[in-house]
């Protein structure tokens, strides 16, 4: 009987919850609008392809191979004539004065090294202010300058193939193709705890709180109420940020939708559990609201959204491990872009599901119906 | 041979800290009374119902509602209790019908039961015809018949209602207290703390509060009648014995005790 009533007082709970939520405008926003909105600017925002690099050239060779170079240069797409001088001084200044990123510099004797089988050397200079960038353009300019050496001489065997030069040299922005996934991660995160940090404690702030730890509803179920319909939100929201992930900016998506919806709901259960613990210690909506932030943060940016786990410290990196963002990322990027599957996914799957589960009891748990 | 007692609290003490908002305070209810709980601002009344409500824990002493323990059986003490806090506390988001579904499926009210109180509720809050309007529309008047009809749909046999006529004009609290008196009379135990001296006249007996201490326990009749003071009268100075109102009862018997806590 006990069991029964209480299935029927959290049912209770989940519609009370979506009458309310249907009623708020700011929150319908929220859900619904915020998400594909962050998607879009952040998609464009985190693409770590760097185009158009301004770039300094001093030409001592001026030979037919070394305006080749240049050429190839300009034609990737991926540098953007700045200038050009005899002199090497004025490529240093142009890099000071940052009216440049990357200095070029072929040395003379460029043309003859290249036809004579020699190594032939060209000196490339980076703005290194913004490793990432650097790093990113010193591999595009690497594979440049191997190529053209390459076509040169008529060469057919092929330079030495450098593996990390290729992944980065991606011809159809394919750093788009794995940052998209994971903003969809990141959004969902937000979204759910936001919201479920928030539910708690509004209703201590209006006194409905109150009315309910009076009521015969128990400290579980009211979790529970307040865990289901956000869950449901979140999986919907999860359905239209990969719809407009897909149609927007095309990113290939080729693994198995039920699988990603699996993930998702082991992912929102961590996310709601963390905003339920939030709401529980929160007395009113901006400490939650505070609180919700200061757990973001670190949450982000242990995940591996920005910087690869594999760079950290092998502290940061142990610490990731009871990250649900950073399980999830593996998640949503082998199924977007690799379409690997559970064989290969389930020690994520497995991660996310004991920290769902162990993060919604602590905060069931923590929360008592008769103050102390 | 009386019957058991609806509320009965033995030697209860509350502490937040260092500071002792309810301290070894003890009487009983006596079923289907009205209990009228009086006392100044920051006497401890709300703090000694949210104990009887199974939403506090005391620090010492004993309390039963309905026979159960407030310590240890506040399970059971929610099922038989009906509680109006001080603050209105429905959703005012929802529509009253809504309001009134929420509460009633929460406490379990039978479905075949549910219209029916549903409707009863409407009938005695005079909100028929505004079933439709969201809760926070409505004044604070409705608002409050509202509450009350929420807080006894499942029929509870004890009621806690704390303050629950503030803040409105005298018509409405007139209406609030016949509600009241209804309930008394059908059998429900109505435990209720008020600022308005004419309201604590309508109670069968008053418990007066100060510094979380109690300091009167009497009906209304007998506070006064306690409290007669001799006056001289008449055009022939003779002494009476005069009555004096449950106001000028209740400040001397703070005045004695203390006086009021400054907040
Ligand atoms: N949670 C709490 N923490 C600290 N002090 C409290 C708390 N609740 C009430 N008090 C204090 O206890 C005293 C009694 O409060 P209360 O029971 O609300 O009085 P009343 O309802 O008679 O006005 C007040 O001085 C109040 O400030
Ligand atoms: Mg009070």
């Amino acid at each position: 009987m006990s069991t029964n009533g209480g299935a029927r007082r959290v049912r209770e709970m989940v519609i009370k919850e979506f009458r309310q939520v249907r009623r708020n405008r700011g929150l319908l926003r929220v859900i619904f609008v915020a998400p594909v909105m962050q998607l879009i600017l952040f998609g464009y925002a985190v693409s770590t392809d760097v185009r158009g690099t301004a770039t300094f050239v001093v030409d001592h060779d001026r030979s037919r191979d070394s305006r080749d170079l240049i050429e190839a240069f300009t034609a990737s797409g991926y540098f953007r004539l700045a200038g050009g001088s005899e002199r090497s001084r004025d490529l240093v200044r142009a890099l000071d004065h940052g009216r440049a990123t990357v200095g070029l510099e072929i040395p003379a004797g460029y043309s003859r090294a290249l036809r004579g089988g020699d190594e032939a050397r060209v000196q490339v200079l980076l703005d290194g202010t913004n490793s990432n960038t650097a790093t990113i353009v010193r591999s595009y300019a690497e594979r440049i300058v191997q190529q053209q050496s390459a076509r040169a001489t008529g060469a057919e065997e092929s330079p030495a193939v450098d593996l990390r030069a290729r992944a980065w040299f991606n011809p159809d922005l394919a750093s788009r193709n794995y940052n998209v996934p994971a903003v969809i991660g990141a959004i969902m995160f937000l979204v759910c705890l936001l919201l479920t940090s928030l539910a708690v404690v509004r209703e201590r702030e209006i006194g409905t709180l109150e009315q309910l730890m009076v009521s015969p509803l128990t400290g579980r179920e009211l979790i529970a109420g307040k865990a289901i319909p956000f869950a449901i939100i979140g999986l919907v929201d999860l359905a239209i940020v990969t719809a407009a992930a897909l149609l927007w900016f095309g990113v290939p998506f080729r693994g198995s939708p039920p699988l990603l919806l699996a993930a998702g709901v082991l992912y929102l259960i961590s996310g709601l559990g963390i905003g339920l613990l939030v709401s529980t210690v929160s007395n009113t909506q901006q400490e939650a609201f505070m609180a919700a932030l200061l757990v973001f943060m670190p949450t982000i940016l242990l995940s591996g959204f920005m910087f690869p786990v594999s760079s950290m410290p092998a502290v940061f990196q142990w610490i990731t491990l009871l990250n649900p963002m950073r399980h999830f990322l593996v998640i949503v990027r082998g199924i977007f872009l690799k379409g690997i599957g559970l064989d290969v996914l389930w020690p994520q799957f497995l991660a996310l599901f004991a920290m769902g589960v162990g993060l919604l009891g602590l905060a069931s748990a923590r929360f008592r119906m008769t103050a102390r | 041979m009386s019957p058991k007692p609806a509320v009965r609290i033995e030697r209860l003490s509350k502490s937040f800290g260092a500071f002792r908002a309810v301290e070894d305070v003890s009487f009983e209810v006596h079923p289907g009374e009205v209990f009228g709980f009086l006392g100044p601002n920051g006497a401890g009344k709300t703090t000694t119902i949210k104990i009887l409500a199974g939403l506090l824990r005391p620090t010492s002493g004993r309390g039963e509602v309905a026979g159960f323990d407030v310590m240890r059986e506040t399970r059971e003490i929610k099922r038989r209790i009906g509680y109006m806090s001080q603050l209105f506390s429905l959703y005012a988001d929802l529509t009253v019908e809504e309001n009134i579904s929420f509460f009633a499926g929460l406490y379990g009210v039978a479905s075949e039961r549910r219209a029916a109180r549903r409707d009863w509720v409407l009938s005695m809050a005079g909100l028929g015809e505004h079933r439709r309007r969201l809760t926070g529309e409505l004044s604070l008047g409705w608002k409050q018949r509202l509450a009350l009809g929420c807080a006894v749909l499942h029929e509870p046999p004890i009621l806690f209602l704390d303050e629950p006529t503030s803040g409105v004009d005298p018509i409405s609290r007139r209406n609030f207290w016949d509600l009241i008196y209804s309930l008394a009379d059908a059998g429900t135990t109505v435990f209720v703390t008020t600022h308005y001296m004419e309201e604590a006249e309508y109670c069968n007996r008053l418990a007066l509060m100060n510094r979380g201490r109690l300091i009167a326990l009497d009906t209304p009749a007998g506070l006064r009648a306690a409290h007669r003071e001799p006056i001289l009268e008449g055009r022939e100075n003779r002494l009476e014995m005069v009555e004096p109102s449950l106001e000028d009862v209740f400040i001397s018997l703070v005045r004695d005790a203390g006086g009021a806590r400054e907040d």
